[in-house]
This record gives structure tokens, C-alpha cells and sequence, in this order.
């Protein structure tokens, strides 16, 4: 094959992988603090990307703004509606519900997913059509033979791995990260070492809701549109990678990630013309996996199996 | 004492009204038609704009003075389900004050439709879904209709684009029963005209990411890609495909002929070609009055593509209720029929399947418009195809 042609299909793969990664990341940290799913996930990423698109029109509306200015509007906008909503959920739904049978937590955010993705396409104008996402890059294309690039999807790659990169961070190296590491081993030790629970859980799913939300801005500025159910499947796309990759650890979902990208990638470029199933050989894989790895490649250090 | 007063009240009330009543009846019947569209969620606005323009030809039709009945339209709302289409179909087909019905947009509804209409022997005449099948798949005689099939855009779409002297096409096509039959009805035209299809995607209607199907695309060099599905997979290729640096023309069936698409892909939409049963309103003959009467009628919704259709149906299924009088069977009859019917949308002729036989129209998107083709810069010459300019 053309090395051009090969060298697209690996950034097309990468630059998926990290979306996949980054909503992955969210579902792991999740598990690891609560042991719990919590099934909106996907519908945050949404919320996200429509807040980004809100705070980037509504201001582009009534003054003219240069490009990086509207850009850090909108990634604030998708950075503080992520984590407010992350938060409201796991206020509302989760900490009530932590004695309760994990499969209610499951249920009760499965179904604040609907409400959120209802909200948008009721309460957005024509919310219910896909809606074009500002171009707030710098456009331009970087070709090499048969091999082109946005300029967009490379700072968007950069961004995304950095982001990943911080994440794993923050878990490692500051104390918030401490406290949830301390809480996913053991909630009730935690407390007796004085780290407040409720304040560290929320504080966990401020910082995956966050990521979800930087994930709805990536997608937009990658794609260009945004629209109210973008969210469903990449929110089980997301899960799915965090169980293959490992629930609870950091580094599994991430190659869950780019494993899920990979074969979706394979798929097309050796059988193109079955194009149409390569969600389904995707899925297949995954499944196969976690019937080789039950606790995923990954395995969180104190392994529970899902 | 004071509730037995306005209870005494009511009665007189009661009693006026009744004996009013019949003295208004003497003078005229009324008949009650269907109409049964999506009224609510994402396919909405062609529904209210169908259910509109039926309602403002009910309304222009009593307002003759020489009409026979007083007509009532009785809106039905499938929500473009096919289980809930189906219910509605079964309530108006049951009642019997119902005499003819002028139903669906969507293709799936109406098709699921047809048997219960047939088993009810209720008349109806479809004003919006495209799929062939609905009068082509069976031989019931209560089912007409108005509007086009998607073979007359598969058809036009392989002229024209072959015309323009394209000669190698890609198509995207969507896995519903939609997608799929505008994948065959265009690949079946395109070979007698010349044209060779060098690859064939089959993509779920929600899929979000195509740059592994484009990547291939740019692979196989295309003059043209092909869109068999709706605007929302249209927005998608549309704008991957500039992210790729694909520099192939664009092409698309009705389904992607919206104001979504155009706000969709943005500057990118610029030179997208499309096929659409309907024309312009300004091209029909009677286009301008039915849209000054629209206007006056004050309605909130556009008509929308399909509504002179859905005008034309109703005017269709009320003269000949007119001409027979409101007996199912005797209408049904009438309707088949027809031929050489002068209405909005130009002359009705159905065929021995009661389809009415018209030819699609080229559009083309110019400066986030969509433009009759004739019309167009691009005929004109002084705008090229992006398909063409990039050397294709």
C-alpha cells in the first residue's frame, strides 16, 4: 500500500483513539472510586460539546472575538458544564445510592443520560438537527503525497494525549489524586485517615465529567457538527473500552482506546467493502477479550471481577 | 339558588345550540377526510408544513360557493413510526364517517401501512413518502400517489451526473430500507448510461466518523460520491471529505435537499448537487397564488418540500368526492382513474399502480441556497462543479 495512504489511516486511527481513550478514562476513574457505572457518561460529552458550541455562538453573536479567545470560551464553557453536570450527578444519584445494588446506580444514570440528551434536543432550537460546530482552529491542510492533515486534527491530537497525560498526573501526583486512590482501595480506611468520602467522590467525577466534556469539544472541532445523540454510542464505545482495557486502572482504557480505534481502522482498510460492519467486528473482539481477560488486559491491583 | 340559575342557563344554551344545529346541517354534508403525517419529532416540520397546505385546500374548497359538501380535514399523527402509523391507520380506516385519506411521508410508515387500508377499504393518497414499493410492491386499488418515487431520482441523478461528463462514482448509502433503495435505483441507471461505480459503502444512518471509508475513497480517486441516505450523513461526508482533501463532486438525493445540510456543512455545501421530486413553487403554474393564500392563511410552519403535494392530494380526493358523492368505494374508483387531473404540482396521471407519473428536478447548492439547476450559475457557466474544477 501507498505509505501515504497507510500513514492517513494510522492518524485517522490515533486521532479516534484518543476521543475513545479520554471517554474510557472517565468510565475507569468512576469504577475505581465507587465501583460504580455510571451509564451518562456518554450523554455528558454531549452536554459538553453543545456548551462549548452554546458559550462559542452566543458570544460570537454580539462581538466579534479572535479565534484563541473563543476557543478558550468555549473550552471553559465545555470544561465547567462537564464538571457541573458530573458533579449534579453524582450529588443526586450516585452518593444516595452508594449501599444500594450496583445495577441501580447503572439504571438511575442510564437514565439521567435520556434526560440530558432530551434537554438538549427539546430546549436547543431545532435541536433535533445536527448543528455545524465552529471552526476554531487555524484551518490549513498539511500534505505529504497521498497523506493530507488538518492542521486542526494535529493540535487536537497533541492536545488529547496531553490531556491524558495530565490525568494520569493529577491521579499520581497531587493530593486529590492521593485521596482517590485512597478511596478506591478502601472507602472506610480513607475516612478514619481523615479524607472526606463524599468530597473525593465528587471530586472524581467532577474531573471524568470534565474530560467527557473536553471529549465533546474535541469531537466537535474534529468533525465540525454536533448533535444530540452523538453521545450513546460513544458512551458504550467508552465503557467498553474501559472493561477490555481494565476498570479502575488508568492505563487499560487508554489501550482499550486505541485497541477499539485500531480494529475499527483494520476493518475498513482490509475488508473495505464491509465497511458497514466494522462496529460489529469491533464489538466481537471486545467481547472475545473479556472472555480471555476477565479483569481486562489491565487489572486494577485489588481485581474485582465485572 | 344561585347554581340552580346557571344551571337553568346551560340548558337554554344546550337547547339553542340544538335546535341551530340541524337548520346548518339542511344546507350542507359534511365529509370528513383524513390526513395523517409526522406531526411531532425530527421529520415534523414536513408534516406540519403537509398537514397545512392540506388543511388550506380544505379550507379554499368550502369557501367555494357552489361546493357540493362542507369538507372537514381530521389529523392523524404517525410520529414517522411505522407501529404507531399503523394504529392511526386503523383508527381513521375504521371510521366509517371517514371517507378518503391523504397519508405518510415516511417511507417506512407508509409501507407498513398499505394492508390496513386495503383490509378497511379506505381510499388514500400519498403525498410524501418515496419509496417505490408502496404503490409498485403490491395491487391494492385504495392505495394512489401524488408525489414521485425515488426511481425517478435514481434515474435523473444517473442522466444527469453522467451528462456533466462525470464517469467514475463512490456511493455512501445508509442500511435502511431508504439508503438501500437509492443505492440500487441509482446503480441500476448508472450502467446504461456509462457510468462505473467503483465502490459501494453500506454505513449505518448515525455513523459519525467516515474517514476510513474516505481514506479509501481517495484511494480509488472517484469524480463523484454519491450520498444514498439523509442530510445527517450527508453533513458528515460532506465535511470529512474536504478534511482529507477528497476533491471529488458531490452528489445526493432529495434526502439531503434541506436547509440542515446547507447550515451543516457551511461553505463546504457550495456546488452539492441533489435530485427532488418536487419543483420550485415559482415553477408551477398556480405556485405564486398557493403561496400568497399560505401566507394569508397565516400558518407557522412553512409548507416545506412536500406540502403543494399534500395540497394537491387533498384537492385531488375532494373532487372526486364531489363528482360521486361520500361513498368509499365509488371514490376509490374515481381516484383510479385519474388522468390528465390539473393540480398545483401539474398534471396527476396514475399509472396501472396508481402512481402518478412525474420526472424529477436537478438542484444545486449556490451561496447557501438550494437552486433550480436551469437556474443555477453553474448551468449558466459562469460557476463550475467543484467536481470539475479540481480536473476530474
Amino acid at each position: 500500500m501507498d505509505p501515504g495512504l497507510l500513514a492517513q489511516y494510522v492518524f485517522n486511527g490515533l486521532m479516534l483513539g484518543t476521543i475513545y481513550a479520554i471517554v474510557a478514562v472517565g468510565f475507569s476513574l468512576f469504577f475505581g472510586v465507587l465501583d460504580v457505572i455510571k451509564f451518562s457518561h456518554g450523554d455528558v460529552v454531549t452536554v459538553g460539546a453543545f456548551s462549548a458550541f452554546g458559550a462559542a455562538g452566543l458570544v460570537a453573536a454580539a462581538v466579534t472575538l479572535p479565534g484563541p479567545l473563543a476557543l478558550a470560551l468555549g473550552l471553559l464553557a465545555a470544561l465547567g458544564a462537564g464538571a457541573a453536570s458530573g458533579m449534579l450527578i453524582g450529588r443526586v444519584l450516585v452518593l444516595p445510592l452508594k449501599n444500594a445494588p450496583a445495577v441501580n446506580v447503572l439504571l438511575a444514570t442510564l437514565m439521567a443520560g435520556t434526560v440530558l440528551r432530551e434537554v438538549i434536543r427539546l430546549g436547543v432550537p431545532n435541536g433535533g438537527n445536527p448543528k455545524p460546530f465552529p471552526a476554531l482552529l487555524p484551518e490549513g491542510v498539511l500534505a505529504a503525497g497521498s497523506f493530507s492533515v488538518g492542521i486542526d486534527s494535529v493540535i487536537i491530537l497533541v492536545a488529547g494525549i496531553a490531556v491524558v497525560v495530565a490525568t494520569h498526573l493529577v491521579i499520581t501526583r497531587t493530593r486529590l489524586g492521593l485521596a482517590i486512590r485512597a478511596v478506591a482501595q478502601d472507602g472506610e480506611v480513607a475516612q478514619l485517615a481523615g479524607i472526606s468520602f463524599s468530597r473525593t467522590v465528587l471530586g472524581t467525577f467532577a474531573l471524568g465529567s470534565m474530560l467527557a466534556g473536553l471529549a465533546g469539544l474535541m469531537l466537535g472541532l474534529y468533525y465540525r457538527e454536533i448533535n444530540f445523540n452523538m453521545g450513546v454510542l460513544l458512551g458504550i464505545i467508552g465503557f467498553a473500552c474501559a472493561v477490555v482495557g481494565g476498570l479502575g486502572s488508568l492505563i487499560g482504557p487508554i489501550l482499550g482506546g486505541f485497541l477499539f480505534a485500531g480494529i475499527q481502522t483494520g476493518v475498513t482498510v482490509v475488508l473495505p467493502f464491509t465497511s458497514a460492519y466494522k462496529d460489529v467486528v469491533a464489538f466481537a473482539v471486545i467481547i472475545l477479550l473479556i472472555g480471555l481477560f476477565p479483569t481486562g488486559l489491565i487489572a486494577e491491583k485489588s481485581s474485582e471481577r465485572v | 339558588m344561585k347554581m340552580k340559575k346557571s344551571l337553568s342557563a346551560l340548558a337554554c344554551a344546550a337547547l339553542t345550540a340544538l335546535t341551530l344545529q340541524p337548520s346548518a346541517g339542511f344546507a350542507k354534508d359534511t365529509v370528513k377526510i383524513a390526513f395523517i403525517g409526522p406531526l411531532t419529532g425530527g421529520n415534523s416540520a414536513t408534516g406540519l408544513g403537509g398537514r397545512n397546505s392540506a388543511a388550506l385546500a380544505v379550507d379554499l374548497h368550502n369557501a367555494k360557493p357552489d361546493a357540493k359538501y362542507t369538507y372537514e380535514l381530521v389529523p392523524f399523527d404517525d410520529e414517522c413510526k411505522p407501529n404507531v402509523g399503523v394504529q392511526v391507520a386503523t383508527k381513521a380506516a375504521s371510521d366509517k364517517s371517514i371517507i378518503a385519506g391523504i397519508t405518510h411521508y415516511c417511507s417506512a410508515v407508509a409501507i407498513a401501512t398499505v394492508e390496513t387500508y386495503n383490509r378497511f377499504g379506505l381510499p388514500v393518497v400519498v403525498w410524501g413518502a418515496v419509496l417505490p414499493e408502496i404503490t409498485y410492491g403490491n395491487d391494492f386499488k385504495e392505495i394512489h400517489r401524488v408525489n414521485g418515487t425515488m426511481i425517478n431520482e435514481g434515474k435523473m441523478a444517473a442522466e444527469f451526473l453522467t451528462k456533466q461528463g462525470f464517469k467514475t462514482f463512490v456511493v455512501i448509502h445508509d442500511t435502511t430500507d431508504y439508503g438501500k433503495g437509492q443505492n440500487k435505483y441509482f446503480a441500476e441507471n448508472l450502467k446504461p448510461q456509462g457510468g462505473d461505480i467503483v465502490a459501494t459503502f453500506a454505513v449505518s444512518p448515525d455513523q459519525q466518523d467516515f474517514t476510513a471509508e474516505l481514506t479509501k475513497v481517495k484511494e480509488l480517486k472517484p469524480d463523484v460520491v454519491f450520498i444514498g441516505g439523509l442530510t445527517p450523513l450527508g453533513v458528515r461526508v460532506r465535511s470529512q471529505m474536504d478534511r482529507l482533501g477528497i476533491p471529488a463532486q458531490l452528489a445526493g438525493v432529495s434526502g439531503i435537499m434541506s436547509a440542515g445540510f446547507i447550515e451543516g456543512a457551511g461553505q463546504a455545501a457550495e456546488g452539492t448537487v441533489s435530485f427532488h421530486n418536487g419543483a420550485p413553487l415559482t415553477k408551477y403554474a398556480d405556485g405564486k397564488a398557493f403561496m400568497d393564500a399560505y401566507t394569508k392563511a397565516g400558518y407557522r410552519e412553512d409548507p416545506d418540500a412536500y406540502g403543494p403535494f399534500a395540497f394537491s392530494a387533498a384537492n385531488l380526493v375532494m373532487d372526486a368526492i364531489d363528482k360521486v358523492g361520500p361513498d368509499r368505494k365509488k371514490v376509490r374508483d374515481v381516484l383510479n382513474t385519474t388522468k390528465g387531473y390539473k393540480a398545483l404540482v401539474g398534471e396527476v396521471n396514475f399509472d396501472d399502480h396508481r402512481q402518478n407519473i412525474v420526472s424529477a428536478n436537478v438542484y444545486v447548492a449556490q451561496d447557501g441556497k438550494w437552486v433550480y439547476w436551469p437556474d443555477s450559475a453553474y448551468a449558466a457557466g459562469t460557476k463550475k462543479l467543484p467536481g470539475k474544477t479540481a480536473g476530474n
